[in-house]
């Protein structure tokens, strides 16, 4: 069969269209086009909704609101997000950027998903046609709903914290990505929350790093157990760019480095 | 499966044309369209040759679908001379050899016309930045960095 | 870049202008503009789209191949077999007499490499033959493999392609080519030191921005245009009309700018069995390969496992050179036996060495068959030298440019295979070498000229 295009203009009418047989969302298509162009047949009809809703970053009270059809430039450019533009801003190249949808980076499977790695670690709501739930729920069933939008409180630059590594730059593939909201109160860290990419199938919460960090303080010594806890439950990825083995290798040391460089 | 209507403006001409659902504006431009200045190199988005810029912004034509694309004007290094007239960036890609091949030619064409459209005065690493998502096996890129910022130059004096 | 006039200024009669400057290229305005045409700017109405089927496994033996559901999937046309083509047994350089023919267009009882062609599917969109293509069910019996240029040499090895026997290239010269001067176990019985180190290479994809493929049209007249990129125009022509069993004058090829190759494009992979699709169907055929399918089964820079012997004086001089050098074909010759019989003459690079014996074998395994790229043969055999010479240097602790001055070959010396040097200018370069690289050297280094008078 070959592939169809179908646009409904509201996210409901989309969400109803998700549920036919050999049915995907299209959001940028950076993920979803290539799959096709690759020959992979399993989908038939792509859907998507032009509902202006999906495509407005909104801030209203320290939280934002990106809509799911919200490309990385727009977020890398916009003025309420600056604490955040460097993870959008390390997503592919300017094309992919310019495409590339908040919606979509939600579905992407490791070594992708950089930019859900930050949502996982700023605690963000993920907005969906059928009711909003945290982002670690949402990822563990990514089901066939509509993604709207996310949610989430601007963190300051100083809480919060990215990095992501590849081999070619500025542009390559995730190595690794972790993002780091610290709660840093006179020297002592009262809370954390990390997100790791390519340490599984999709981004995870580093718990035991978490835990770890609970009352540290940012020195050598204060982090070393949360350094050492950092690949605990985690399952790397091998591919092309970098087997599991040199992935856990690496992750405790870039780990290290994020909290005290 | 019906065809379906799209109709954009291309190099600042109007196009119309029926084409399949799924089918992506790169093999719209190529195939219906006749333009090939797009190239598909890799399909897959990572390769960058099939660079277009559509309402002003760099696009990889290759994971874009045609229909999406109505009403929208879209730019390629195929309309990019005037009158036989070549773009500055054109020129200095030739005085700086900075193509080989020339696959990758188009593609780093575009995204270099991106960046100088929004900053005449680019920093060798803001065109690094800007052509990050362009693969070129042949140049080993420096003499495109040194093209693009060349043309950057060679506008900015005939601003002057 | 500059001209260095000066180095045998005496000697010289030509008069060279053009080198040292720039020239613009005459196919670049082509290039800026986008106007430059290339094999896949062309399309035709009623065209068909090849998909191969592939092999998933690196050796396994064909039961049976299940054809009927793929046949009935709407806009197919037709789906080729071995049994469609008329001489499905081939290999590139029977043309010079460099046999057996070792390799199937499409496989018939066993394929020997992970993405070796089973069946061709033919629709009439990329869509569709996709779709065929996934119905098409081939029921493999999974053979024992091996992946390495070792485990191929092994007692008890499975053997990779039965048209050899054995798991490596016969040669007339036996099991390698060889190259025999001097007396190498006298060398090495005078040598002050002594090192054998062992160097590999992993393969390596030429990566070219344009996929591999060609677009062919029917002529009406039984005789058919094939748009290609290939790199190698009269090998694909002259194995095309073996395949097909067709005169040359049937086979229109046309080429044209290539969106880079490096090597890659010379193996005939695409134009048989598309000519012979459109012969078939009577249709104008694209087989295009994808980005995959370029990485993963477009032949690539074998993978080499090296070892120098080298006996070493401690004033430098380098007395015996032993090497043996196997290049890892894959599944298939390709052009592979060549490549190594290259590497043989190579060897000892361009140095003279009064004691060499060079043994380079072409062996198969079952990995995607290698070919062409970049001085094939020799570039991984200078890479395992030049980082040779510079353990030698510092196993005798001289600095490694002097001590390549000291080898170095010059006019009148005689190489192993007793070809006398001439035009030598090895020299020269490592003069302007130093100085570029402000790396001092020996002033007597520095008077030393590559001309001898004879
Ligand atoms: C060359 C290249 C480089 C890349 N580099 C990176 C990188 O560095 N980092 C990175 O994180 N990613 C990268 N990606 C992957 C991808 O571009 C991003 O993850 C992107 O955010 C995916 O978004 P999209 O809108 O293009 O997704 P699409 O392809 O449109 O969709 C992807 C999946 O998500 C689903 N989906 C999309 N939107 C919704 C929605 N609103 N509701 C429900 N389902 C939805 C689709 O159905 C599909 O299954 C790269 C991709 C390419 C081709």
């Amino acid at each position: 069969m070959p592939l169809a295009l179908k646009t409904c203009s509201t996210i409901s009418e989309a969400g109803t269209a998700l549920k036919e047989a050999g049915t995907r969302y299209l959001g940028g298509g950076t993920l979803v086009v290539r799959a096709a162009n690759e020959g992979d047949v399993s989908v038939s009809t792509l859907v998507r909704s032009t509902d202006p809703a999906l495509s407005s970053i909104s801030i209203d009270g320290g939280r934002a609101t990106i809509g799911a059809s919200v490309t990385m430039s727009a977020v890398a450019r916009h003025p309420g997000l600056s604490s955040i533009a460097k993870v959008a801003k390390a997503v592919g190249g300017p094309a992919i950027r310019n495409m590339a949808t908040v919606g979509g980076n939600l579905f992407a499977a490791s070594p992708y998903g950089d930019f859900t790695v930050a949502l996982l670690a700023l605690d963000a709501t993920v907005h969906t046609t059928e009711g909003h739930l945290g982002a670690e729920e949402f990822l563990a069933g990514r089901d066939g709903r509509v993604v709207s939008a996310v949610s989430f409180d601007v963190p300051s630059a100083e809480q919060f914290r990215f990095v992501k590594i590849s081999r070619i730059k500025p542009k390559g593939v995730s190595v690794l990505s972790i993002a780091a909201l610290v709660e840093n109160a006179g020297g002592k860290i009262n809370g954390a929350r990390i997100a790791l990419g390519c340490m599984a199938d999709r981004p995870i919460r580093a718990k035991a790093a978490e835990k770890a960090l609970a009352g540290a303080t940012l020195t050598e010594e204060g982090v070393a157990p949360a350094v050492a806890a950092i690949g605990e439950g985690t399952r790397p990825l091998t591919d092309a760019i970098a087997s599991a083995w040199y992935r856990g290798e690496v992750l405790p040391v870039h780990f290290r480095r994020l909290l005290l460089e | 499966m019906a065809k379906v209507p799209v109709q954009f403006t291309l190099n600042g001409e109007e196009k119309a044309d029926f084409v399949d659902g799924g089918a992506t504006l790169l093999k719209v431009l190529r195939e219906k369209v006749g333009d090939t200045s797009a190239k598909a190199g890799c399909q897959q988005g990572t390769c960058g040759s099939c660079s277009v810029i559509i309402d002003g912004e760099l696009r990889l034509s290759c994971l874009t679908l045609a229909e999406t694309c109505g009403g929208a004007e879209i730019h390629t290094t195929g309309g990019l001379a005037t009158d036989g007239v070549l773009h500055p960036l054109q020129r200095a890609f030739m005085d700086e050899f900075a193509a080989q091949c020339g696959f990758c030619t188009p593609g780093m064409i575009m995204a270099a016309k991106v960046l100088l459209d929004r900053n005449p005065n680019p920093s060798h690493e803001d065109v690094v930045e800007a052509l990050s998502g362009n693969v070129c096996r042949c140049t080993g890129y420096e003499p495109i960095i040194r093209a693009v910022l060349t043309a950057a130059r060679s506008n900015s004096q005939n601003a002057a | 870049m500059k001209l260095a006039k000066s180095y045998f200024a005496d000697q010289r009669t030509d008069d060279l202008k053009e080198l040292g400057q720039g020239l613009p290229r005459s196919d670049v305005p082509g290039h800026v503009t986008g106007k430059t045409t290339y094999f896949a700017d062309r399309t035709f109405p009623g065209m068909l789209y090849l998909k191969m089927v592939r092999s998933p496994h690196h050796h396994a033996r064909i039961r049976s191949v299940d054809l009927s559901d793929a046949e009935k999937h709407p806009g197919v046309h037709r789906i080729l077999t071995h049994k469609d083509i008329p001489h499905n047994l081939y290999t590139i350089l029977i043309l010079i007499q460099v046999g057996p023919e070792d390799e199937h267009v499409l496989a018939e009882d066993k394929v020997r490499w992970k993405g070796e062609a089973v069946v061709a599917v033919l629709a009439d969109s990329e869509r569709a033959a996709n779709e065929a293509a996934a119905k098409v069910k081939v029921d493999y019996e999974v053979l024992p493999d091996v992946l390495d240029i070792d485990s191929a040499l092994a007692p008890g090895a499975p053997i990779v392609n039965e048209h050899h026997g054995q798991n490596y290239y016969m040669y007339d010269s036996g099991q390698s080519r060889k190259v025999r001067y001097g007396d190498v176990e006298k060398g090495f019985a005078e040598a002050d030191h002594i090192l054998e180190q062992t160097y590999y290479s992993s393969p390596i994809e030429q990566a070219p921005m344009e996929t591999t493929g060609c677009i062919v049209t029917p002529d009406g007249n039984d005789r058919f245009t094939c748009y290609t990129n290939t790199q190698a125009m009269f090998f694909t022509l002259d194995n095309t009309s073996i395949i097909l069993q067709m005169p040359g004058h049937k086979l229109h090829m046309v080429g044209g700018t290539v969106g880079g190759g490096f090597g890659g494009k010379v193996d005939v992979t695409v134009e048989p069995i598309a000519i012979l699709a459109a012969k078939l169907t009577g249709r104008p055929v694209s087989f295009i390969y994808g980005r995959y399918e370029e990485m993963q089964i477009s032949s690539p820079r074998a993978a080499e496992k090296i070892v120098l012997k080298d006996g070493v004086m401690k004033d430098g001089r380098i007395v015996a050179r032993q090497v043996w050098g196997y290049t890892d074909a894959g599944a298939y010759s390709r052009h592979s036996p060549y490549g190594a019989q290259k590497g043989a003459a190579h060897y000892p690079g361009p140095y003279t060495i009064p004691n060499v014996w060079v043994d380079t074998w072409c062996v198969y395994t079952n990995r995607t068959p290698s070919s062409a790229m970049r001085g094939f043969g020799v570039t991984i055999a200078d890479f395992a030298l030049e980082v040779q010479m510079d353990k030698l240097a510092r196993l005798i602790g001289m600095d490694p440019l002097e001590f390549r001055f000291i080898n170095a070959y010059r006019d009148g010396d005689m190489k192993a295979h007793r070809q006398p040097t001439t035009g030598a200018a090895l020299i020269e370069c490592m003069q302007e070498a130093s100085r570029v690289a402000n790396w001092p050297i020996a002033e007597k280094y520095l008077e030393m000229s590559s001309y001898k008078e004879v």
